[in-house]
């Protein structure tokens, strides 16, 4: 494995704020990050945390104040480059009055594929997508759902060694985020690298290899999901059904929560036996046994309320 | 690079025809038609001189009207609705973004002149019978209204890179109405006794883009001949005005930040 | 996509050489220009009633700006002594059914239409069409019917027209009285020195407009003049009947006082004595003869 797909030092963005842009916001402060070939990292942060800058910063549609960056090698600002990355704007939206092959035909003429293979491409992807039965519908009538997905489809209709995804998954319904996770793996199998932002952290933790969590513009740690949330578990939580039959002792039935015929309880790992027993005894009928470990939504809201205490996620300077 | 921007001119044209642009086509048609038939009853004996210069101040009109609130709105509606953010992640730069857009609304206006001339040449014919030779130099005022829309839509795109549709609106049709007086802020020079403010006109002058350059409707209509030499002259000093304007929105916006 | 200081030197040089460009070919095109535009006396619509739909509510500005390409025209033509008005007429027309109230169309157009060339169209009869449609729009403007009677008086010499349009104009209450005054010494006298040397007066008073009171002042000067003349070449022809020869000098006539010195014009210019008793006006005075002959006076 040769260097790093993307390599981002120092990378800092300002924004002008009032009429006189006599002050300035600081939206993206000293941010340095690598990301492997081949990984898949999640960039995780709050709303307004400096996500969408870096990666607007990365694809040349805002410049930095500070700071540089290289994909696959070749600083952001050479647009060539390009041709080996897919980009998934946030809430994406496209020409009203083309339909989704038109669109995907159009971007695929930016790149070196012939008219074959463009065409290949892109009745490969609709299928992929699920746009297929709406091809001949002009955009402007698609749903955020949609446009997402023709979206996604553009940012990988040319193959990309690198794809940068910000917000795949907003607005997309269960069975919709589902089809954007197996995509993001199957572009990981091929080997190619993806960079996605999100605030919804179970995507990450089921993708990544790799997470990175950015609060009020700063980076606040990089790492795998579990280097990240300590591994050790927090105890078990067993799912039970109980219908009175035989008795629980006091001090069990103190530790469970009821709801209808069902009963939640969490006890630690040592008594997690002596519990089925009782269980057992008590004629319950046991429906799961599942471990409990912090979430990185858990460290994530540690990082983000520590944050919120201390300072507003934006830095006022003054000039 | 051409190739791209082909590409970016030709779904602009796309755009613009899906966008029911070329119905304006239809308001010309039936203004042609009325033209022709009452024609007779308005002015008599010069009906053809009316149609030749009723046709070319509308074609004239339309098109300056299609430049600048089309133009304005070219990279504005790109930002606004972020079908920019997509595009520029194409290996594309943004000169060549600005190039292809300025050559699709070029390409719709002169498909769309192309169509009202057909409608003029159609008119007259109603009222005349038959063609003379010198019916062929309003083709000639037709282009000169060409270069002078390409031009307008250069100065469009250029003002759109920075400001506001409104904003920018204002700038082309100020500068538009300036350059037509362009030829008098010279001569006004004469009469000012100050040498700096002399200067200053002259400079200013020849800085404007001068309209009246592309002015040959009343030429047209009293089929009087165009010389050679200025329809090639007339082809340059466009050419050149363009190539500064793009080259001036080239710089401007590949400095921007998109919001 | 910063630009680098090379990349702005480059950028810089290449908008100079791009207007230096624009600037030469702009010195060709002035010339063709010039030569295509030169006999461009055209209106694109020539019916009022057309302009007057497709000037929407700006009908009062639009007159306006006709008004001022009337007098653009009209001055333009008088500076390059050309003698083609012929579009004089259509732009008043379109001006004055842009706006009907618009006076001084009419006050000024009429004279512009009617004066003989070099000074104007020389077509009374268009400029009395335009003032009969001005009265119909405004009547209560007494003015027209007096300068209507005087385009009938100078230009028309059609006296019972003059008189009639004088008296049309003294029926008005806030009419001035000399207009009475005229459509009866008109009618009594047709064209005689008296009435119009009255009718020039009348102007010069009636009138603070500079322009105006020059030009009534030139005609009052100019039949002072020939009033003058007349009454030399009497006194010449007396001094014939006394010396059985006319004057060789303005001295022989003083020695027969029959002079007190010698006489001059309204200019302060002394008259020219010709032989066979005839008088003329000095070349060097800026009195010129009146348009309106001599002969006719009764």
């Amino acid at each position: 494995m040769q260097s790093a797909a993307i390599e981002i030092e120092g990378l800092t963005k300002d924004y002008p704020v009032g009429f006189w842009h006599q002050t300035k916001r600081r939206a993206l402060d000293q941010l340095s990050l690598q990301v492997e070939t081949g990984d898949v990292l999640g960039f995780l942060g709050p709303n307004g945390a400096g996500k969408s800058t870096t990666i607007k910063l990365l694809m040349g549609i805002i410049f930095p104040t500070a700071g540089s960056a290289r994909i696959l090698g070749q600083p952001i600002s050479d647009v060539r480059m390009h041709r080996y990355i897919g980009y998934l704007p946030e809430q994406p939206y496209f020409y009203d009055y083309l339909t989704a092959p038109e669109l995907l035909d159009y971007f695929g003429r930016f790149f070196p594929l012939t008219a074959a293979r463009r065409h290949d491409r892109i009745e490969h992807l609709l299928k992929k997508v699920g746009l297929d039965s709406v091809r001949k519908i002009q955009l402007r009538k698609y749903s955020k759902g949609m446009l997402q997905r023709v979206g996604l489809a553009q940012a990988i209709l040319h193959e990309p060694q690198v794809v940068i995804l910000d917000e795949p998954m907003s607005g997309l319904d269960p069975l919709g985020r589902r089809e954007v996770r197996d995509i993001i793996l199957e572009l990981k199998r091929e080997g190619r690298t993806v960079l996605f932002s999100t605030h919804i952290l179970s995507d990450a933790e089921m993708l990544c290899d790799r997470v990175a969590v950015v609060v009020g513009g700063k980076l606040r740690g990089v790492g795998s999901p579990e280097q990240i949330v300590s591994m050790k578990p927090q105890g078990m939580e067993i799912l039970f059904e109980w219908r009175g039959v035989g008795a629980l002792t006091p001090a069990f039935a103190a530790q469970t929560t009821q709801t209808g015929n069902r009963y939640r309880v969490e006890v630690a790992q040592e008594e997690l036996y002596a519990a089925l027993d009782q269980l057992r005894i008590a004629g319950a009928q046991v429906l799961s046994v599942a471990q409990l470990k912090p979430t990185l939504e858990d460290f994530f809201m540690g990082l983000v309320g520590k944050e919120y205490a201390t300072a507003s996620a934006v830095e006022v300077l003054a000039k | 690079m051409i190739r791209l921007v082909g590409v970016i001119a030709h779904n602009t044209f796309r755009e613009a025809v899906r966008d029911r642009i070329l119905y304006n086509l239809v308001f010309f048609a039936l203004l042609m038609i009325a033209a022709a038939i009452l024609v007779g009853q308005i002015s008599i004996g010069i009906d053809s001189l009316v149609i030749v210069s009723l046709g070319l101040s509308a074609i004239s009109l339309i098109g300056l009207l299609m430049a600048m609130f089309i133009g304005v709105g070219l990279v504005y509606k790109e930002i606004d609705k972020r079908t920019l953010y997509a595009l520029l992640s194409k290996p594309v730069r943004r000169g060549e973004f600005l190039v292809g857009k300025f050559a699709g609304l070029v390409l719709t206006l002169t498909v769309n002149t192309a169509l009202m001339t057909l409608g003029l040449a159609a008119a007259l014919l109603f009222v005349k019978r038959s063609f003379a030779l010198s019916d062929s130099y309003i083709l000639v005022a037709v282009y000169f209204i060409l270069l002078k829309l390409a031009l307008v839509t250069a100065l469009a795109l250029l003002f759109s890179c920075f400001s506001t549709p409104l904003l920018s609106i204002l700038f082309t049709v100020g500068i538009y109405i300036t350059g037509l007086f362009a030829n008098d802020i010279r001569t006004f020079s004469s009469i000012t006794g100050s040498r700096a403010l002399d200067t200053f006109a002259v400079t200013l002058s020849y800085l404007l883009p001068n309209f009246n350059n592309f002015n040959a409707i009343a030429s047209a209509a009293h089929g009087r001949a165009i010389p050679r030499a200025l329809i090639v002259q007339n082809t340059m000093y466009a050419a050149v005005y363009i190539a500064v304007v793009l080259l001036a929105a080239t710089v401007t916006f590949s400095r921007r930040n998109l919001k | 996509m910063r630009t680098s200081g090379k990349n702005i030197a480059v950028l810089f040089l290449l908008v100079v050489l791009g207007f230096a460009a624009l600037y030469s070919l702009q010195k060709q095109i002035d010339p063709q220009l010039r030569t295509l535009h030169q006999e461009r006396d055209e209106l694109i619509f020539q019916s009022g009633r057309l302009v007057r739909t497709l000037s929407l509510e700006y009908q009062a500005l639009l007159a306006d700006i006709y008004w001022t390409r009337v007098v653009q025209y009209y001055g333009e033509k008088q500076n390059t002594h050309d003698r083609n008005l012929e579009l004089l007429e259509p732009l008043l027309n379109l001006t004055t059914e842009l706006d009907p109230q618009l006076i001084v169309a009419y006050r000024f157009g009429g004279t512009f239409l009617s004066e003989p060339p070099p000074r104007g169209a020389g077509r009374p009869d268009l400029g009395a069409k335009l003032l009969r449609r001005g009265i119909a729009q405004n009547p209560d403007e007494w003015r027209l019917w007096g300068d209507l009677g005087f385009l009938y008086y100078l230009d028309l010499k059609d006296y019972p027209r003059a008189s009639e349009a004088f008296l049309e104009g003294s029926k008005n209450r806030k009419a001035r009285e000399w207009l009475k005054i005229l459509a009866a010494k008109v009618a009594e006298e047709g064209q005689s020195r008296r009435v119009s040397q009255f009718l020039w007066q009348q102007v010069l008073d009636s009138t603070a407009d500079p322009t105006i009171r020059k030009n009534a002042v030139r005609h009052l000067q100019s039949l002072k003049a020939e009033e003058d003349i007349e009454q030399l070449e009497r006194i010449a022809s007396e001094f014939r009947h006394a010396f059985g020869h006319f004057p060789a000098s303005y001295a022989e006539l003083i020695g027969a006082r029959m002079l007190a010195a010698r006489p001059v014009d309204p200019a302060g210019f002394p008259y020219v004595l010709e032989p066979e008793g005839k008088f003329r006006l000095n070349p060097a005075s800026p009195i010129s003869a009146d348009a309106q002959p001599a002969a006719a006076v009764k």
